[in-house]
């Protein structure tokens, strides 16, 4: 099959940015919106073409990678060449959908949404130029390409977070956002020259074949009583964990809820943040084989995560910073998933559930983050203690909404019920404790969920200043659509189709684990409804009862402030602050010393041409003499 | 002591004891008579080593035309009255180590080496000799140097001349 | 008469470098640009000497030194003329010929 068409999935919207970047100024905005749009729907439909063809063709029992293109970057010397390329298999088709989905939909929404507003066509440049970036992340042939695509996905984030450039909260968050992901990155590049060093190449095909060099002949080195393998890939997980934002990395994306709502579900929800799983599953057959001990990491690390955000989204009161903790959860959740697996057939139902995880998250929490952002759209506020009883003015946003709060709740049939179901099953067969914390999880997120849902859409009736009314059809359309995919995406024969080997893999119902999932889903949907349908004193007595540790979950367990305190502390005390005593004194002064001690010479010798005739004699008369002198005695 | 030798130790005392005198008079017009002693002394050495010629134009030219317009100079610029400054210490110091300096220097290098005289008969220097040979295009003759010292007087003459004179304002 | 029975050729070669250097000295002490001028003409003159010493010595049979020596007499004269103009352009200019007050060209 000839997939070659497949490198216009990557060009296109790196010259809509291009055209919108540098002409768009020119232009009415509408055409910007609609240009990028339009690239959009192409590169979409020819996504879906692409998965179509590949999935419908099996050779043989598994699904086979099949480089699409491969073009030779830079090439060193003969182990060490850098390939630019497009690699398809299972995965990377997968993502392409997910990617080209969720941005179709979110462009299609910011045409409504950021309508009217200064930058629009900077805004769609970015957004194509984001796109471009997750594009040529998922399908990288190798590492390197990888991380290249790895930095152009943190820089597009940081220019659409810090959208608003005129807000200082804005242009914060952004820095944070780049400067906590550009940390990670460090031990992620790191990780791979580790790698790439012990293995000789960058190619993922060489680096997760099973019978190949790395797998087979693992590197014996060890360093501080780990295996070299296993740091890099700790090292690499670093940097995909500061990406998908775990613990305790995560500072950056509740921040980045500054940036405009379509960005948030672009990039903080669906695509950007799971990089870091998208990494680990592409590298997998290395973590299974060659580094067992840091799967465990990953899981713990993943669960720790997930059972920290969910407590904390049960206090916050802006509804974007509880969807976002809510992302944090669920990737999370996802990580837990990868943590958990194995390789092959059964085993590998960890690695298929966190992909499938993946699959529906990125439907249901864009509808989220698009509703809310509609909802903001309709009452100018974020807050929502500000809000209430918007159902009676916002009927389509109020429907799609409660569809994405049942799914991520993980109720039947929905979508969301599928996937978590699996990880909790794949956790269950691996490791009793991660189980039981995901499984309260669970409860924990319905229940914070439907406390959004209900203090948004029930509860209080404020005074609004201006009665919200639904917003237009370029921002419902694309909710309607979303909503659909989170209902069916469910049904989608994902164990057919993206598993760890390729080969599929057999399913079966375990009702001893769903049934007390769906149990504890509606457990907390009910204390929710009990606490928020109507308006009453009880959720400020649960908080006054308990109140330190309300808090400390409403600040966040201060984990700013720790940062807060080492950084200025400690970093900029200690490190900085010398450096620039250093760099002023001692650098600086000794330019300075050399230009003044020139300037000073100059000047004693300045005063030879005083314009005294008699001086300018004796000095070439001495001179003439010295020189005899020495002509005659030294030579 | 025979008498060219006396002479000649003469001579040389006062060159030097004049010179010094030239040079260290506060009063201008003595520092130009001083060293117009000083070249007289010259043109009896050169007397005394048979250029008669040469010291007939030195007599001519440097006592009889060169000092003159030097009194005329001083005249001019109406200095012959005037007490000359004494010189600053700092020149004093420098021209004395200099000078001090270089007449070692050249002496003690000058002495090292044995100059030995010539014992090839001498030439005679009559006028008829001098005026062939000032006049002469063979191998020893100096019509060049003749023809083009006349273009330079020539020059210095329209030259100073044109660097002298009133400018109508 | 003969010099060169009598006298070393050694006594008027250090002769004339003792003058030279009287003229020097006077050159870089004086300042008047006039007395300048005198050390400048005792220069002239040393050097004058050393060359016809030399002839008189080393080579009696030529006459080299001698039209030497005619030649820098005649170049000292011209020169003298120009610097004695040069000195009346520079009184008028500034109204002395202290060689201190003609610093002009200076940093």
């Amino acid at each position: 099959m000839d997939f070659s068409y497949t490198i216009l999935i990557l060009v296109l919207p790196f010259l809509i940015f291009l055209l919108i970047g540098s002409l768009g100024s020119r232009w009415r905005p509408h055409l910007s919106g609609l240009l990028g749009t339009s690239g959009l729907f192409i590169i979409t439909v020819l996504a879906y073409v692409t998965a179509f063809n590949y999935f419908i063709h099996r050779t043989g029992e598994a699904y086979q990678a099949i480089e699409a293109s491969q073009l030779t970057w830079l090439s060193f010397t003969d182990d060490l060449i850098i390939h630019l390329g497009i690699l398809l298999d299972p995965l990377s088709v997968m993502m392409l959908v997910v990617i080209t989905t969720v941005s179709l939909m979110v462009h299609i929404y910011s045409l409504g949404y950021m309508k009217g507003e200064a930058g629009f066509a900077r805004y769609f440049a970015f957004l194509s130029f984001f796109t471009f970036s997750m594009l040529g992340l998922v399908v990288a042939t190798n590492i390197f390409q990888m991380y290249i695509f790895w930095e152009l996905v943190g820089l597009s984030s940081y220019l659409l977070i810090g959208f608003y450039y005129e807000r200082p909260s804005a242009v914060a968050a952004a820095k944070k956002a780049f400067i906590v992901t550009r940390f990670a990155d460090l031990g992620f590049l790191i990780g791979i020259l580790i790698l790439s060093f012990n293995t000789n190449t960058f190619d993922f095909a060489r680096l997760t074949d099973q019978h190949g060099p790395v797998i087979a002949q693992p590197v014996t080195a060890m360093f501080m009583g780990l295996s070299v393998t296993t740091w890099a890939m700790l090292l690499i997980f670093m940097g995909g964990a500061g990406k998908s934002a775990m613990f305790p990395l995560h500072i950056w994306l509740p921040d980045a809820m500054e940036g405009p709502t379509p960005v948030s579900a672009l990039i903080h929800a669906a695509t950007m943040v799971v990089a870091g799983v998208y990494l680990v599953a592409r590298l997998f057959p290395i973590y299974h084989f060659s580094s067992p001990g840091s799967l465990d990491v990953i899981a713990y690390v993943g669960s720790f995560t997930s059972l920290f955000a969910a407590v904390i989204a049960c206090t916050q009161l802006d509804i974007k910073r509880v969807l976002a903790y809510s992302t944090l959860s669920q990737i999370g959740y996802m990580m837990v998933a990868l943590g958990v697996s194995g390789y092959g057939n059964e085993a590998g139902l960890g690695y298929m559930a966190s992909l499938f995880h993946l699959f529906t998250h990125a439907f249901f929490k864009a509808l989220l983050f698009l509703g809310a952002g509609s909802v903001i759209h309709a009452v100018h506020n974020n807050l929502m203690t500000e809000m209430g009883g918007l159902r009676k003015y916002m009927p389509v946003t109020h429907i799609t909404f409660l569809v994405a709060c049942i799914t991520i709740a993980g109720i039947p049939p929905f979508s969301g019920f599928f996937s978590k179901d699996e990880i909790l099953v794949a956790a269950f067969e691996h490791n009793k404790i991660i189980f039981a914390v995901q499984w309260l999880v669970a409860g924990i997120t319905a229940f914070y969920m439907f406390r959004l849902y209900f203090n948004i859409f029930w509860n209080s009736n404020p005074e609004y200043h201006h009665t919200p009314h639904e917003s237009p059809s370029t921002m419902t359309i694309p909710l309607f659509i979303l909503a659909v995919m989170s209902i069916f995406s469910g049904f989608v024969p994902f164990h057919e189709l993206v598993t760890s080997d390729g080969r599929p893999l057999a399913t079966e119902f375990h009702p001893m684990i769903a049934v007390p999932s769906v149990l504890i889903a509606l457990a907390g949907i009910g204390l929710a409804a009990a606490l928020y349908y109507r308006k009453n004193s009880r959720p400020e007595t649960i908080a006054k009862s308990l109140k330190a540790f309300y808090t400390m979950a409403y600040r966040k367990f201060y984990v700013d402030e720790v940062y807060l305190f080492v950084t200025h502390k400690v970093v900029f005390q200690l490190i900085s602050r010398p450096a620039a005593w250093f760099d002023r004194h001692i650098v600086d002064g000794t330019m300075n010393l050399i230009g003044n001690s020139t300037v000073s010479f100059s000047g004693a010798i300045k005063e030879m041409q005083s314009g005294e005739v008699q001086w300018y004699i004796w000095y070439f008369t001495s001179g003439v003499l010295l020189l005899a002198l020495m002509i005659l005695y030294l030579t | 002591m025979t008498g060219p030798k006396i002479i000649f130790f003469v001579l040389a005392t006062a060159i030097v004891v004049f010179s010094i005198l030239s040079i260290a008079s506060r009063k201008i017009l003595r520092a130009a008579i001083h060293l117009l002693f000083v070249l007289v002394a010259m043109a009896g050495l050169y007397y005394m080593m048979n250029f008669q010629f040469l010291a007939a134009v030195q007599l001519i030219l440097y006592a009889g035309g060169i000092v003159v317009l030097i009194i005329f100079s001083i005249l001019l610029t109406s200095q012959i009255n005037s007490k000359l400054d004494p010189p600053k210490k700092s020149h004093l110091l420098s021209g004395a180590v200099t000078a001090v300096g270089g007449i070692v220097l050249a002496t003690i290098t000058i002495l090292q080496f044995a100059f030995k005289p010539s014992q090839e008969p001498a030439i005679s220097t009559n006028m008829r000799t001098v005026g062939r040979q000032l006049l002469g295009t063979d191998v020893y003759g100096y019509a060049l140097p003749f023809e083009v010292i006349s273009i330079l007087l020539l020059a210095a003459l329209v030259g100073s001349i044109f660097i002298a004179r009133k400018n109508k304002i | 008469m003969n010099l060169q029975a009598e006298i070393p050729l050694d006594y008027l070669v250090v002769l004339s470098t003792i003058v030279f250097f009287i003229g020097l000295m006077g050159v870089l002490i004086r300042r008047n640009l006039i007395t300048m001028l005198m050390g400048i003409e005792l220069m002239l003159n040393a050097v004058n000497i050393n060359f016809v010493a030399f002839n008189h010595y080393l080579f009696p049979h030529r006459l080299e030194g001698h039209f030497f020596a005619l030649i820098v007499m005649a170049i000292a004269a011209a020169e003298a003329a120009i610097a004695i103009s040069l000195i009346i352009n520079i009184y008028r200019q500034f109204a002395t010929v202290s060689v201190d007050d003609v610093d002009e060209l200076k940093h």
